[in-house]
């Protein structure tokens, strides 16, 4: 029961794009297309999941005892970046398709607020290991429903007689604003 | 002359928001009054000066391979700074912004001016390019917080004009992402008009 109510929580109520604004830019940069976004989605995910692991136990084995966690900034950006480098090696060896697609996108990743958000909040909540993998599941799968809503509403959104001065960026976030108006009708669920 | 541009391009015709749309996720995150925003964006440009300067000093040192992530310790010493000096003398403020501080190491705009800009310009030029950008990223947030404060809650910087309670939705959520798609029309609309 407890974990569900993190799930909830993390994709619904307080959703990482709509109500915590993390991840704006590749939520912008790859959403024009479904396939590209739910691709960088799973990258998301996966990325989300496994430097939030790492951090926790870095967090609670080494900088806890030495009494150095003011070093968290700097430790956690280093492992998260060299995560990201990894998978993208994987990646381009197992599937270049989808390396070809995300592009420039997955070295971004890094620079995703979203990832380190995640992994400092799970340390903030005071969750133990496995809640803060439910944690940081969860918000991959709340960052996965956002984008690829967004991405879909933009796909019809190309066909729309859009003003001039509001394509582009402008409509987009329109759109996010009205999907995060539609989000916050999930407040008080849990 | 062309320091002058250095400092004025981040104002207007690259303002690091609303033009190139960098580090947007702190511009919606924190502004939902004029004086978060502009705390927001006084740690940033610290951070960004900290890391320009340090960047131009050390560049010839660098290897090529192993620059973006000895960039981003650079930059992650200077955010731990500021968390730190902050959380000490203005915790109030630094409860407002909360997890935005530490995410400043991830804000495109810092990498993105190291990166392109201090790594291949002299010390001083980088301080004028900080300072500039530094400048226009705060200039946005303040917009956009004043914004959503004066539609939201009848006031700015704590000052209320009007009685009454405000439209509630841009404090919230929504009303950031509209408020910003509306400036950035603003903001392309004085570019073409300045050029």
């Amino acid at each position: 029961m407890e974990y569900f109510i993190i799930a909830l929580g993390a994709i619904l109520v307080s959703n990482i794009v709509f109500a915590q604004f993390l991840g704006i830019c590749p939520y912008l940069g790859v959403s024009s297309r479904l396939s590209t976004a739910v691709g960088m989605a799973g990258a998301v995910m996966f990325v989300l999941t496994l430097a939030t692991i790492v951090t926790f136990l870095i967090y609670t084995y080494i900088l806890l005892p030495f009494e150095v966690t003011f070093l968290q900034t700097i430790v956690y950006i280093l492992v998260i970046s060299t995560l990201v480098q990894m998978v993208e090696i994987i990646l381009k060896k197992v599937s270049p398709a989808l390396f070809q697609a995300l592009g420039i996108f997955l070295p971004l990743i890094t620079t995703n607020c979203a990832i380190l958000g995640v992994a400092i909040l799970a340390v903030q909540n005071e969750f133990n290991l496995l809640q803060s993998v439910v944690f940081a599941i969860s918000h991959g799968l709340g960052f996965a429903l956002a984008i690829s809503l967004f991405a879909s509403i933009r796909e019809h959104l190309d066909l729309m007689d859009v003003p001039k001065s509001m394509r582009g960026a402008p409509i987009a976030l329109i759109v996010a604003g009205i999907l995060a108006m539609a989000f916050m009708g999930f407040a008080g669920l849990v | 002359m062309k320091q002058l541009q250095n400092f004025t391009k981040g104002i207007i015709k690259e303002n690091p928001v609303y033009i190139l749309l960098l580090g947007l996720c702190p511009a919606l995150g924190v502004t939902t009054s004029a004086i978060n925003g502009l705390g927001m964006g006084l740690a940033t440009t610290f951070v960004l000066l900290g890391s320009n300067i340090v960047v131009s000093l050390i560049k010839d040192l660098i290897p090529a391979k192993v620059r973006i992530p000895s960039f981003i310790v650079i930059i992650a010493s200077f955010v731990t700074i500021v968390q730190l000096t902050m959380e000490a003398y203005l915790p109030d403020l630094f409860a407002a912004l909360g997890l935005f501080i530490p995410l400043i190491v991830v804000n495109c705009l810092v990498l993105g001016r190291a990166e392109a800009f201090a790594s291949k310009n002299t010390t001083m030029s980088s301080i004028i390019d900080a300072l500039g950008m530094g400048l226009g990223f705060a200039l946005a947030l303040v917009l956009l917080g004043g914004l959503r404060e004066i539609l939201g809650t009848y006031s700015l910087f704590g000052f209320k004009f009007i009685p009454g309670d405000g439209l509630l939705v841009f404090v919230l959520a929504p009303g950031a992402f509209i408020g910003m798609a509306y400036l950035i029309v603003l903001f392309n609309y004085l570019k073409k008009k300045t050029t």
